[in-house]
């Protein structure tokens, strides 16, 4: 479906790249779809990518955080991974935090944090 | 002196028009040459403040402008709603109230990014607001 943000299994860990700019729908479409995607691959840990973002408001961020916290009730572990400085300054300057969210500064550093190194 | 070099007037009716609404902003951001940060700053406000005119008063519309003093370009924000006015402004501004499904950082949270900030609200008349971001000194 054209929209929608695709999900990847690389070991057991899903790899969630978002690459489009989410509509209100869409980014309550791919929390769906990440909590059936960890029910079916028994993956432990989650990466979302958000690199291609050069915008998150405030409900994007608190669909991103929600789904880290849904994963954890689920029993994987979330990292948010690429945050540009400009979404980070802003994020910070509106007063908002993402107390329970763990992040890291790209894919590589996530996949480190989960444990998931991938040998060079 | 601020002169408006351009205006596009936007409807805000559906929750669509959100992500419509804010790619106008980031577009005329980034063509008036505003930095990474003032561009991000502008365009999430936008986004936040779009989202309250829908989930606050069920629609309304935006006029968004590229303006200029002369010496520097900037983007403005006009949001107009005749939904039924902030009730109460002075803890809408402090934040963190939120009466919605909003996370209630939307409107204290545009005025903490804008460089300017206006809001005139009227109980059963409606909520018009008015941010304005600049390029860097």
């Amino acid at each position: 479906m054209i929209g929608t943000v695709p999900i990847l299994k690389i070991g057991r860990t899903l790899l969630v790249s978002i690459q489009i700019e989410l509509s209100d729908a869409v980014a309550e479409g791919m929390q769906n779809d990440v909590l059936a995607a960890l029910e079916r691959t028994n993956a432990k840990g989650i990466v979302v990518d958000i690199s291609g973002f050069d915008t998150v408001d405030t409900y994007v961020a608190r669909i991103l955080a929600e789904t880290a916290k849904m994963a954890k009730l689920m029993g994987a572990r979330s990292v948010l991974v690429g945050m540009r400085p400009e979404v980070a300054a802003t994020l910070v300057r509106m007063g908002y935090t993402m107390d329970d969210v763990q992040f890291a500064l790209n894919l590589d550093e996530g996949l480190a944090l989960l444990g998931h190194v991938i040998p060079r | 002196m601020i002169d408006v070099v351009a205006q596009y007037r936007l409807e805000i009716q559906i929750e669509d028009d959100i992500v419509i609404v804010r790619r106008k902003a980031r577009q005329l951001a980034q063509a008036r040459k505003l930095d990474p940060f003032a561009t991000a700053a502008i365009t999430t406000a936008v986004s936040e403040l779009t989202r309250n005119v829908l989930v606050h008063a069920g629609g309304g519309s935006v006029v968004l402008e590229e303006i200029s003093d002369g010496e520097r370009y900037g983007v403005r924000a006009t949001f107009e709603d005749h939904g039924p006015g902030i009730a109460n402004l002075e803890l809408a501004l402090a934040g963190g109230h939120s009466t919605s499904k909003t996370m209630g950082l939307g409107l204290s949270g545009s005025k903490r990014l804008a460089d300017r900030f206006e809001v005139k609200t009227e109980k059963g008349v409606g909520t018009t607001v008015r941010i304005e971001k600049w390029q860097g000194l």
